[in-house]
C-alpha cells in the first residue's frame, strides 16, 4: 500500500491503533459510571475516588507505571490473580493498554463529568413524575443530553491512548511488536545514529492521527448538537 | 377525593397541612413561601416529607405510619410545572408521548389527537422545544402530562414564568382541562384572577398551615385569607350571560340581577365566572339616584374587617352571592356600617376586566 514506512514502523502504528482503541472501549462505560457517580451521587469515599481518578493526571507517569509494574506484574497482588486466569499484562500489548487506559482516565471522567454536570436535575426529575424509573430516566434522559460530553471524552481517551510514553514504557518496556506503540518507536529512533528522518515521519503520522481524531469528533459533536437542540427547558 | 397531610420541617420554617381536594380544580392559594409548592412536590414524590399521609380512596401514594413511599415514577401523576421542563433532545411529539410510554397498557387514556386538538399544537409536533414560545412550550407541558394517562394533575404556577399575554393564551387551555378532563387537578397559585377562574375548591395557605378551604366562592369572599390582603380582594360570582345589546353590553344574569358588562364572546345561555374586585366596589347606604354606573346590588352587610392600613373589606350578602367593598376606615365608621345592615353595592360595568371573565365549570356527566 504505501512503502514509506517499513515494516515495523507499520507495526508500532498497528500497535499504537489497537492500545488506543482498547484503552478507549474499557474507559467509556467505566468512565460515563465514575462520572456520573461523582456528578450524582453522595457516598462515603467520594472524595477519595475522584482523588485517585485524578492521580495519574497530577503523578510523574513513571510513578504511575511503577505502581501498574507492582500492582499487575505477574508477581502483584492482582497481576498474579489475572495471571492463573491466563490474563497477562506484563510485557505485553495488554499491559501497554491498560497504561494507556489508566492514564487516559481522567479525561474521560473530567469530559463526562461536566457534561452531566450541565445536565438540569429538573428535567430528569420531570421525566420521573411521568413514569419513568431511574434506569430509564438516565437512558432516555440524561443519556441523550450527556453525548456530545461523552464523543469528547472517547476523542481524547483515544488520543491520549496513542500517546502515552512513561508509564508505559515503565510497565512494559520498549518492546517491539508487543509493546512499542508510536511514541515509544521515536524514542528508540532518537537514540539509533540515523534515526532521525524516520523518528520525524512517525511524528508527522502522530500529528495526522491526531487532527484526524479531532476533526471526526468535531464533525461528530456538531451533528448531534443539531440534533439535541438549544440546552433550553 | 384526595386526601392530603402533609408535615415537614425546614430550617426555619414548618409545613403542617391537611386539606381535601374533591373532582375538579383545586387551587393552592398563598404567598410565595407559604408552602404551596412543598405540598405538591411532597404530592408527586419529588419531596418524602417528614410525616403524612396522601391517599384517595385506596389508592395511597404516601402513609408515613404504614411505611408507604411510592417513588415518584410509580405515582402516575402528569405534573406541568412552572417552567415548562420540556426535553430538549425529543420533539414535541416525542415529548408528548413520552409518559405514554411508561403507562401501565391497561391505563384510560387520552387520546394523542384529541389532546394535539384540545390544545392547538398540531403544528409544532416536528419541532424542537428549543424553537418554541413561553406560550407554545407551557401548552406542550400540558399535553405531556395530559397524555401520561395520570390519576391526578399537578400545575405549580404553570403560567407565572409568562407574560400577560401568554398567561391569557394558557389560561383558557386550562379551562378546558377542566371541563372536559375527567382527571383532578391540583393547581399552585397566587393570583386571585387566577382562581377566580378555574379554582372549584380553593385551599388557602399562610406560613405553612391551611387557613381557609371550601368552595372557591366561599373562600375568595373571605379577605382574611387573600395573600396580598385586601389589596387582591375580590369576589367571585356565577352568571349565565342572558342577551347581547346593541351598545356594546352584554346582559348578564346573576341568579336574578342583571350585570352589565362590556361585549363578552360567549353566546346567550352560556354559564360565566365574573369577578368583583374588591377595589372596584362603591358602598351606599341608600339606593342611589342618578348614577352613571349601571350594576347595582342591594345586600346585606355580612361583616366589616379592619386592614393594616387605613382599608377595610365589607363583604356583603347580595342576591348574586357575596360581593366585597374595599374602603376607608374612616368611610365605614362614618356610615355606621355593621353587620346586618343592608346597603347597596355600586359597581361600574367596565370595571369587570376582560381577564376575569372566564367560563365556569359547566357540570358534567361524571
Amino acid at each position: 500500500m504505501v512503502d514509506w514506512l517499513s515494516p515495523a514502523e507499520w507495526e508500532a502504528v498497528r500497535l499504537s491503533l489497537r492500545v488506543a482503541l482498547w484503552a478507549t472501549l474499557f474507559s467509556l462505560p467505566l468512565g460515563v459510571l465514575v462520572a456520573y457517580a461523582l456528578a450524582r451521587w453522595r457516598f462515603p469515599g467520594r472524595e477519595v475516588l475522584n482523588v485517585l481518578v485524578h492521580l495519574p493526571l497530577i503523578m510523574p507517569p513513571v510513578v504511575t507505571g511503577y505502581l501498574l509494574l507492582l500492582t499487575f506484574g505477574t508477581r502483584g497482588p492482582i497481576g498474579g490473580l489475572l495471571a492463573d486466569w491466563g490474563i497477562v499484562f506484563a510485557f505485553r500489548w495488554s499491559g501497554a493498554a491498560l497504561a494507556a487506559g489508566v492514564m487516559a482516565f481522567p479525561f474521560m471522567v473530567r469530559a463526562v463529568r461536566l457534561s452531566i454536570e450541565a445536565v438540569d436535575p429538573k428535567l430528569e426529575q420531570a421525566a420521573a413524575t411521568l413514569g419513568a424509573s431511574r434506569p430509564w430516566i438516565f437512558l432516555t434522559v440524561t443519556l441523550p443530553m450527556i453525548v456530545p460530553g461523552i464523543i469528547a471524552g472517547t476523542v481524547l481517551t483515544f488520543a491520549k491512548g496513542m500517546g502515552e510514553f512513561g508509564a508505559t514504557i515503565t510497565f512494559v518496556s520498549n518492546i517491539p511488536g508487543q509493546t512499542q506503540t508510536i511514541p515509544l518507536a521515536i524514542d528508540l529512533l532518537l537514540e539509533t545514529p540515523g534515526g532521525e528522518a524516520q523518528a520525524a515521519r512517525l511524528a508527522g503520522l502522530s500529528i495526522l492521527l491526531a487532527a484526524l481524531a479531532l476533526a471526526l469528533s468535531e464533525w461528530i459533536s456538531r451533528r448531534v448538537a443539531a440534533r439535541v437542540g438549544a440546552r433550553d427547558a | 377525593m384526595l386526601e392530603v397531610s402533609v408535615r415537614h420541617a425546614f430550617s426555619g420554617f414548618t409545613l403542617d397541612a391537611a386539606f381535601r381536594a374533591p373532582p375538579g380544580v383545586t387551587v393552592l392559594f398563598g404567598r410565595s413561601g407559604s408552602g404551596k409548592t412543598t405540598i405538591v412536590n411532597a404530592v408527586a414524590g419529588l419531596l418524602m416529607p417528614d410525616a403524612g399521609r396522601i391517599a384517595s380512596g385506596d389508592w395511597t401514594l404516601l402513609d408515613t405510619e404504614a411505611g408507604i413511599r411510592l417513588g415518584p415514577h410509580r405515582r402516575r401523576l402528569g405534573y406541568i410545572f412552572q417552567e415548562g421542563r420540556l426535553f430538549p433532545h425529543l420533539t414535541v411529539r416525542q415529548n408528548l408521548a413520552y409518559g405514554a410510554w411508561f403507562a401501565p397498557k391497561d391505563a384510560p387514556r387520552e387520546d394523542m389527537g384529541r389532546v394535539v386538538d384540545l390544545l392547538g399544537i398540531g403544528h409544532l409536533l416536528d419541532r424542537r422545544p428549543g424553537a418554541l414560545s413561553g406560550g407554545e412550550k407551557q401548552r406542550v407541558a400540558i399535553g405531556r402530562a395530559l397524555l401520561s394517562a395520570p390519576r391526578l394533575i399537578l400545575a405549580d404556577e404553570p403560567l407565572a414564568a409568562l407574560d400577560e399575554a401568554r398567561k391569557a393564551e394558557i389560561l383558557p387551555y386550562f379551562e378546558r382541562l377542566r371541563d372536559e378532563v375527567a382527571v383532578p387537578i391540583l393547581y399552585v397559585s397566587h393570583s386571585a384572577s387566577e382562581v377566580a377562574r378555574l379554582a372549584t375548591t380553593v385551599v388557602a395557605m399562610d406560613a405553612g398551615r391551611v387557613v381557609a378551604q371550601g368552595p372557591a366562592a366561599e373562600v375568595l369572599g373571605d379577605p382574611s385569607v387573600l395573600p396580598a390582603g385586601a389589596r387582591e380582594a375580590g369576589a367571585v360570582l356565577t352568571a349565565r350571560v342572558a342577551r347581547h345589546h346593541d351598545d356594546g353590553l352584554t346582559e348578564l344574569d346573576a341568579m336574578g340581577v342583571p350585570l352589565f358588562l362590556p361585549r363578552v364572546a360567549q353566546a346567550p345561555g352560556a354559564a360565566l365566572r365574573v369577578r368583583i374586585a374588591a377595589h372596584d366596589v362603591i358602598l351606599s347606604r341608600s339606593r342611589p339616584e342618578g348614577l352613571s354606573a349601571l350594576n347595582i346590588l342591594p345586600g346585606v352587610v355580612h361583616d366589616v374587617r379592619p386592614g393594616a392600613g387605613p382599608g377595610a373589606i365589607v363583604a356583603l350578602d347580595t342576591k348574586a352571592g357575596r360581593v366585597l367593598a374595599r374602603i376607608t376606615r374612616r368611610s365605614a365608621t362614618a356610615m355606621g356600617l355593621a353587620p346586618g345592615q343592608t346597603c347597596h353595592a355600586i359597581v361600574k360595568s367596565v370595571s369587570v376586566a376582560p381577564q376575569d371573565v372566564g367560563g365556569a365549570r359547566r357540570d358534567l356527566a361524571e
